[in-house]
């Protein structure tokens, strides 16, 4: 039997940037499509059906004693590969326990600092999409924005520490995964707010969120101030937070910016999102800390998994807003777009309420990666 | 179309379908045509990367009541 690595484990070592050899043996292009980056991680690819005669194709690019971990789909090819390996005397090769479908899912929380009234604000980082939530907490509550799926994840955190989550927040509605927003929302008796905007053909009840209604955490000096930002979506709405912190949804990310197509408005929304990024976002003070929605490059994931930039910085360094040119602006954020994320109309649906797939499918709708940003 | 044989790989997880698949190929000739049936659903596309990579032709593919068909003729 091949031994076994933890998605946990492997997450550690990520965010930790430790050295790490990864065999991918899914087929060359669901490898090309999405695979594991970030930190100090090493992945080479060879399909395993490459693999069942012989390791060979394989042998001359891995080392015997070193630690190897090997990743398919599901973690049953792997597990083959693993035990292959290991006749062939690379004594250190493990089987990622559910393969890249655990890996979509595993949720990494990383503390990003200390609020002004002894709360705190930890961001939790899916490694396998790129997708980031928020965990406020001050005085025995919390309010998460921009709730992952796999809900019971945020509950055992919050239960560990004895707090009570209030309030379930989205910046925008997501097109990339599905929010657990509203299931963990009726679960706690908490509410769920949403942009109401982005709402208009939701089938359930929620808060709207509004310029001006600051949501108090704990009751104390912890304000999460909504402010209007649109362009990735009609109603997108960023947070400001303790006066500290600016949580940017899908608008701004660390090395890019949001993409205005997923709702198949690009063109209407173009106008919003320039005026976002160019003139709303520069009002505010350089010194806020950005943290946006997602990333999508290894290089964001910085020292213990954090992804975060001074708001300063990113009018000097991210290339999307260096774009000085309307006309240019608009031709970067509608034309050659990236593809669209894996499955993003029937994700738009559920999180309206309108369908309610099986949990195995909203599983298979999530694979791959987010794709919410364009490049500069 | 001539299948010579057909090769039962419902209920199999990856990456079955592709180890019985490469095995039940072996006692073919080149030329002749073997059936696959799979439930597994990344049957599909490691299925079309395999008989790509080992030099056979994938002729058709179909999908029915959840069970994939395979037509592969090998190389």
């Amino acid at each position: 039997m091949a031994k076994t690595i933890s998605t946990k484990t492997l997450a550690k070592k990520v965010i930790n940037h430790e050295k790490t050899l990864i065999l991918d043996v899914r087929n060359t292009d669901e490898f090309d499509n999405w695979k594991i980056e970030g930190g100090k991680v090493e992945v080479i690819n060879e399909p395993y059906f490459n693999l069942l005669d012989d390791v060979e194709p394989v042998s001359s690019r891995l080392e015997k004693d070193k630690e190897i971990i090997v990743v398919c789909a599901k973690g049953g090819s792997s597990e083959m590969v693993a035990d292959l390996l290991e006749e062939a005397g690379f004594i250190n090769a493990y089987s990622l326990e559910g393969g890249m479908k655990a890996w979509s899912e595993h949720l990494e929380p990383v503390k990003i600092g200390d609020l002004t009234d002894g709360g705190s604000l930890y961001q939790f980082v899916r490694l396998g999409k790129g997708c980031l939530s928020y965990f406020i907490e001050s005085n025995g509550e919390a309010a998460i924005i921009d709730t992952a799926r796999m809900t019971d994840v945020y509950e055992n955190f919050a239960e560990k520490q004895g707090i009570q989550i209030k309030h379930l927040i989205d910046t925008h509605l997501h097109a990339d995964h599905i929010s657990g927003g509203l299931s963990l929302a009726s679960k706690v008796d908490g509410k769920y707010h949403l942009p109401p905007k982005d709402a208009t053909e939701v089938t359930f009840d929620y808060t709207p969120l509004e310029e001006g209604n600051d949501i108090i955490v704990g009751n104390t000096a912890v304000k999460v101030h909504p402010v209007y930002s649109p362009g990735h979506t009609i109603g997108s709405t960023s947070f400001i937070i303790d006066d500290t912190y600016l949580l940017t949804g899908d608008i701004l990310f660390v090395k890019s910016i949001g993409r205005p197509d997923l709702a198949g408005l690009a063109e209407d929304w173009v106008g919003d999102l320039r005026n976002t990024l160019y003139n709303r976002y520069k009002e505010l003070s350089d010194d806020l800390v950005v943290l946006p929605a997602h990333y999508s490059f290894a290089e964001e994931l910085g020292e213990g998994g954090k992804v975060s930039a001074r708001l300063g910085d990113l009018y000097s360094k991210n290339s999307g807003l260096q774009v000085e040119d309307e006309g240019v602006f608009r031709k970067m954020v509608t034309e050659n777009l990236p593809p669209q994320p894996n499955a993003y109309q029937d994700i738009r649906q559920t999180n309206l309420g309108q369908i309610t797939p099986e949990h195995e499918e909203q599983k298979e709708m999530e694979i791959g990666p987010n794709r919410c940003a364009v490049e500069g | 179309m001539e299948v010579k044989k057909v090769l039962d790989a419902k209920g199999l997880a990856c990456p079955m379908p592709i180890v019985k698949t490469k095995k039940t190929m072996e006692e073919l000739n080149s030329g002749e045509i073997l059936e696959v049936h799979a439930t597994d659903k990344g049957a599909k596309s490691d299925l079309t990367a395999w008989a790509k990579s080992g030099g056979h032709e994938l002729l058709k593919d179909t999908e029915e009541d959840n069970v994939l068909k395979f037509w592969i003729k090998k190389g």
